[in-house]
């Protein structure tokens, strides 16, 4: 009877808890949406409340009003995340499956170099990449942020790990003797056998592109070809010093597209993560 | 590893054709850049809009000694590892402790899905945005937390809170752990499942208790990944730039400016000084190297078979998940 008690103890805590932390994450978000609608004055009075406001219209007009153009940016954004994630993607499958399928000479030390040149991030080697980019008068061209994503290591790394123990060789066997090129097996036959690692890839992917400040900050300097975490890094200039409706609806308006599509994904995501967690 | 099927060696230069996009790739938009970064470090390239580029004549070295001598790049430097390794502890043990949680057999959590999709959340927002929401909450005199402060007593007039370094790199570290304890969390709980279940039915019928459990089981049994976690932890730490850039630019007086921060004003700001922000930018790549070739290392000899076979393991229940998954739609 002891034993229950206190079982039941640990349970309400562990349910205070967790339910604290999920407050604790979706409150900042229920904030920022509520003050989206309330005017500035109204904030100016108490900055936080659960009751939205019908100020959304006015917001919006004085935000567009200055430098804030959140369809620009949500285009450029849209352009880079989606052409950089699928060539990544096809890239990085296609060296997987040249990791898995073929029996070459340099195989293991190509792919003990993959693993050691995948955790060294972009960032450390932009001074050089700026200037070679520079060089060549490309700076401004949202191609120099989706090219680079044809070598993406770290997922040629996790496809590899996927596809070794999925891919059963006796398919592509069969596939030759019906005298099916090699290209064309790679595209019809192992793509689709990689589709559940290909659709949990395509979201990390495309998330980690649309959120990017880094490499789109030090590249582009022309206001139409600003990505949405730059858009988003304009709200905190002195142009919107006062306007605090303002804003919080900018900020709504780059995270909505985010949390609508994280809702409708997330049990593909939460198994995306755990998996991912091994990757190595 | 050993070719699975006989005659397959006819089709080996399909191997090396496959990898010639990756590789063009990677030579053009990664070595070359890695080259010239530490080329631009032993030159006098500054300047906006500059790119020719002439060696030192007099100390080679001299750009890498600036930086290293430089007070505000230690202060960053020193700023990066305390951000880092203050938002690591406690995002470690909460993940931890929820992993224990939500594992548990004895206590059965329900509502696991909706509580993993809520503390995830804040991973996948941009942290652009994150940054500057949280500036607008300590603003003074009305943002929220003043708003807060004030209505319940805790002040009298509403304080201007940024202006503390403690509170600027509290937050800092604050939005760190909450963004990624969730992540971390799910991880865990990934290789928890991964255990052997015999293990845990055995130290039950033995009569250990949960702490005991937790700490002999759980804990030695997920070292590889927490190993894993703690390494890209420190490699993404070490290239914090989006929070403490858009959350106060660096400041106040220095007290959250990082290395990535550094370089991006040393090279895109003032005098546009590219080559020490070169020279900053291959210390950290030379760090950072070492710290993923020591994993690099311990992953491929210690636990590598292990590693292979919680993958499958992994791989086979993520495959049933998203075939369930399909069906009821719940996660």
């Amino acid at each position: 009877m002891l034993k229950n008690k206190e079982n039941r103890i640990i349970k309400i805590i562990i349910y205070v808890v967790c339910t604290f932390l999920a407050i604790l994450s979706v409150l900042p978000f229920v904030i920022m949406i509520v003050n989206a609608t309330r005017s500035t004055t109204e904030i100016q009075q108490h900055a936080i409340s659960l009751i939205p406001s019908g100020y959304i219209m006015n917001n919006f007009k004085i935000l567009v009003g200055k430098s804030f153009n959140p369809l620009v940016g949500f285009m450029n954004s849209l352009i880079i995340s989606v052409g950089s994630t699928a060539l990544a993607l096809y890239f990085s499958s296609l060296t997987a499956y040249a990791q898995v399928a073929y029996n070459w000479k340099l195989r293991n030390a190509f792919f003990s170099f993959i693993m050691i040149v995948m955790m060294i991030p972009a960032q450390v080697t932009m001074i050089g990449f700026y200037q070679m980019v520079y060089k060549i008068h490309m700076t401004n061209h949202l191609s120099m942020l989706i090219l680079p994503a044809i070598a993406s290591p770290a997922m040629v790394f996790f496809m590899r790990q996927y596809l070794q123990p999925t891919l059963s060789m006796e398919i592509v066997q069969s596939a030759r003797i019906d005298g099916a090129g090699e290209f064309k097996i790679f595209n019809r036959i192992v793509l689709p056998i990689m589709k559940p690692a290909i659709a949990t890839q395509a979201i990390f992917s495309f998330v980690a592109s649309w959120n990017n400040l880094f490499t789109p900050l030090v590249l582009l300097t022309d206001q139409k070809k600003y990505t949405m975490p730059i858009m988003v890094s304009l709200l905190k200039g002195d142009i919107y010093k006062t306007e605090y409706g303002s804003v919080y609806l900018g900020l709504t308006l780059t995270v909505l597209p985010l949390i609508i599509v994280y809702l409708l994904l997330s049990k593909y995501i939460i198994a995306g993560v755990a998996l991912g967690g091994v990757k190595g | 590893m050993k070719s699975k099927i006989p005659g397959y060696d006819r089709y080996a230069k399909y191997g090396y054709i496959f990898s010639i996009p990756f590789v063009i790739a990677f030579l053009l938009f990664s070595l070359y850049p890695t080259v010239y970064t530490a080329l631009i470090g032993f030159t006098d390239l500054k300047g906006l809009g500059m790119s020719s580029i002439h060696f030192l004549s007099d100390d080679i070295f001299k750009n890498f000694k600036a930086v290293l001598a430089s007070p505000s790049f230690q202060q960053a430097f020193k700023n990066t590892v305390v951000l880092w390794l203050l938002n690591f502890i406690p995002q470690i043990f909460l993940a931890l402790l929820l992993a224990a949680w939500f594992t548990d057999k004895r206590s059965k959590v329900k509502g696991q899905g909706a509580y993993k999709v809520l503390l995830y959340m804040p991973n996948i927002i941009t942290a652009a945005t994150i940054a500057i929401l949280f500036s607008g909450f300590f603003g003074y005199p009305m943002g929220p937390v003043n708003d807060l402060l004030v209505r319940f007593g805790f002040a009298e007039k509403p304080l201007e809170l940024l202006r503390s370094k403690t509170v600027a790199r509290g937050v800092v570290i604050f939005i760190q752990t909450w963004m990624w304890y969730g992540s971390t969390m799910i991880t865990l709980i990934s290789g928890i499942l991964g255990i052997s279940p015999e293990i845990y039915e055995s130290a039950e019928v033995d009569g250990s208790n949960r702490v005991q459990t937790f700490f002999y089981i759980t804990l030695p049994n997920v070292k590889t990944i927490l190993l894993f976690t703690l390494v890209t932890s420190l490699i993404g730490g070490l290239n914090m730039f989006d929070i403490p850039r858009l959350f106060q630019n660096g400041g106040p007086d220095n007290s959250t400016l990082t290395t990535s921060l550094f370089i991006y004003n040393q090279a895109f700001s003032g005098s546009y000084m590219y080559n020490r922000a070169a020279a900053a930018s291959m210390i950290m790549f030379v760090i950072i190297a070492i710290i993923a070739s020591m994993m690099f290392f311990v992953m491929r000899d210690k636990d590598e078979a292990k590693l292979r076979k919680q993958i499958r393991q992994q791989q086979k229940a993520y495959i049933k998940k998203l075939k369930a998954g399909k069906e009821s739609g719940s996660c």
